[in-house]
């Protein structure tokens, strides 16, 4: 038996005795860049398809949460910043090295990107808007015009903004939850699983509703296979991953994760998901909303477990 | 030149000169410290054993915390010595997450701060504070690249172990054992 106590006196607030320097602002962020990630990959991609007549909501409506929720995310993570007057150093280097470095960077691209989407759409969306000034008016006629490309670097950088809050935890060694190289994968299928939700929830046509259903059944099959994946590892891996894992299989976050997260957040909505493909009659909004509060807990564990487990020495 | 430490555990006590040292040189916040003691003690009874381990920041070769740093303000010294410039650092934490050893801490006034090896002694020619307070010498601090300094002699006839070499981290603070 080995017993290391502390006879210094040393109790860091948010450090020991484990660390909880992380709060609710990072899980959200993560969240909320998923969820956009996930509505403007699909809107890019629906446009790339030439699908735009046909997808509606996918292309036009949804896109309009996603600025939103970019914001709400990036002010969540300014919260979260403790030196907040110093915020814009963010911005005076890349460091290629640090995830957060081009997860920022990124964000600056995208954040924008998204923004301007939404801006070509004001037309359409709102019948008899006008952009007031001469020079928007142009700057829109060439973004309609050049809209396939804007579609392609969307979906791109939603790609990487979907990575991103995956590997903002796994490229932490000394976390053994979060260094994974599976919760990259595993935040991006996550993240595009809650967007589609969301254009779901909001969508109107049965048409496409059922087609970004099909979809979203096959993102969520893929995301229990990679969770089975993860404990899978976990189990074959160090001692530090072993305990890791049990944290999730008889600890303190068993019940929260595969009741709340698995269960309810992923299975029951799949089961649902197929129930109204085979044309039972389900409330419209119950699968997008269990998707959604499902993916939220799977962060807000994700970050609260990641940072209790560390290094055994 | 290569900054490093070598705590002899046989030698230590576990006064806490060191760490009260530090907060008094350093002017480190009421409640926080940027050394601490670990004691450890293994086996069962009667076969006990007593390890005490003066730990601080283990000043990386391939330091984490400078890899994740967004800003660039965890950066390495001169001598491998891994420091903060705290108007740069914008408080992420993303540096506190990364350290298997959990060594730093947010300050109060935001930044994060952590052990120097007293750099601003150490340029002086001066030990860190903990080494010159140490009451029964443990601690021995110097460049590893000198075969004659305190520290290269300290760790050459001697068994040592660094913490969590797993990590990959490549520490240097050698304890010996």
């Amino acid at each position: 038996m080995k017993e290391e106590l502390f006879v210094s006196g040393r109790n860091i607030p948010n450090i020991d005795p484990y660390l909880n320097i992380w709060h609710w602002q990072i899980p959200l962020y993560l969240f909320l860049g998923g969820l956009a990630a996930g509505i403007l990959f699909f809107a890019g991609f629906y446009v790339v398809r030439g699908k735009e007549k046909q997808m509606q909501a996918t292309v036009k409506w949804a896109p309009i949460i996603a600025p939103i929720a970019l914001v709400l995310g990036l002010f969540a993570l300014f919260l979260d910043l403790k030196h907040k007057l110093f915020f814009w150093q963010l911005y005076t280097t890349v460091r290629l090295e640090s995830p957060m470095s081009w997860g920022a960077w990124t964000l600056m691209i995208i954040s924008p990107l998204s923004f301007i989407w939404v801006a070509s759409y004001m037309k359409e969306l709102v019948p008899g808007w006008n952009w007031k000034f001469n020079f928007l008016e142009r700057f829109e006629a060439w973004v309609i015009k050049n809209r396939e490309y804007f579609a392609w670097a969307m979906m791109i950088y939603a790609i990487i903004l979907g990575v991103y809050t995956g590997i903002l935890l796994s490229a932490f060694n000394a976390r053994p939850l979060w260094n994974t190289s599976i919760l990259g994968p595993l935040f991006l299928v996550s993240g595009f699983s809650t967007g589609l939700a969301t254009i779901i929830w909001i969508s109107k046509d049965e048409k496409e509703r059922k087609k970004l259903s099909r979809i979203d059944l096959i993102l969520i099959v893929i995301e229990l296979f990679l969770i089975v994946h993860l404990f899978m590892g976990f189990k074959a891996g160090s001692q530090t991953a072993i305990e890791a894992a049990n944290l999730f299989l008889g600890g303190p976050f068993t019940v929260s994760f595969w009741v709340f997260v698995v269960i309810l957040g992923l299975i029951f909505p799949a089961v649902l998901e197929v129930l109204e493909l085979r044309g039972f009659h389900v409330p419209k909004w119950l699968p997008p909303v269990m998707i959604l509060v499902g993916g939220l807990m799977f962060r807000f564990i994700m970050v609260e477990a990641g940072q209790i487990t560390r290094y055994l020495y | 030149m290569r900054y490093a430490m070598a705590i002899d555990t046989k030698k230590c006590v576990g006064c806490g000169d060191c760490v009260v040292a530090c907060q008094t040189e350093n002017n480190v916040p009421h409640g926080y410290c940027r050394d601490w003691i670990v004691e450890s003690v293994d086996g069962t009874y009667p076969s006990l054993s007593l390890e005490f381990r003066s730990e601080r920041c283990n000043h990386c070769d391939n330091a984490p915390c400078v890899r994740c740093c967004p800003t660039g303000a965890s950066h390495i010294e001169e001598g491998g010595i891994v420091a903060v410039t705290h108007d740069k650092c914008i408080g992420c934490g993303a540096c506190i997450q990364s350290c298997p050893y959990d060594a730093r801490y947010s300050h109060p006034e935001g930044y994060v701060d952590k052990c120097t090896f007293c750099l601003h002694r150490v340029q002086k020619g001066q030990s860190p504070a903990c080494v010159d307070v140490c009451p029964t010498r443990c601690l021995h601090f110097g460049n590893l690249d000198d075969p004659n300094s305190d520290v290269s002699l300290a760790i050459k006839d001697r068994k040592w172990k660094v913490l969590a070499p797993e990590a990959g981290t490549k520490p240097q603070l050698y304890f010996l054992t």
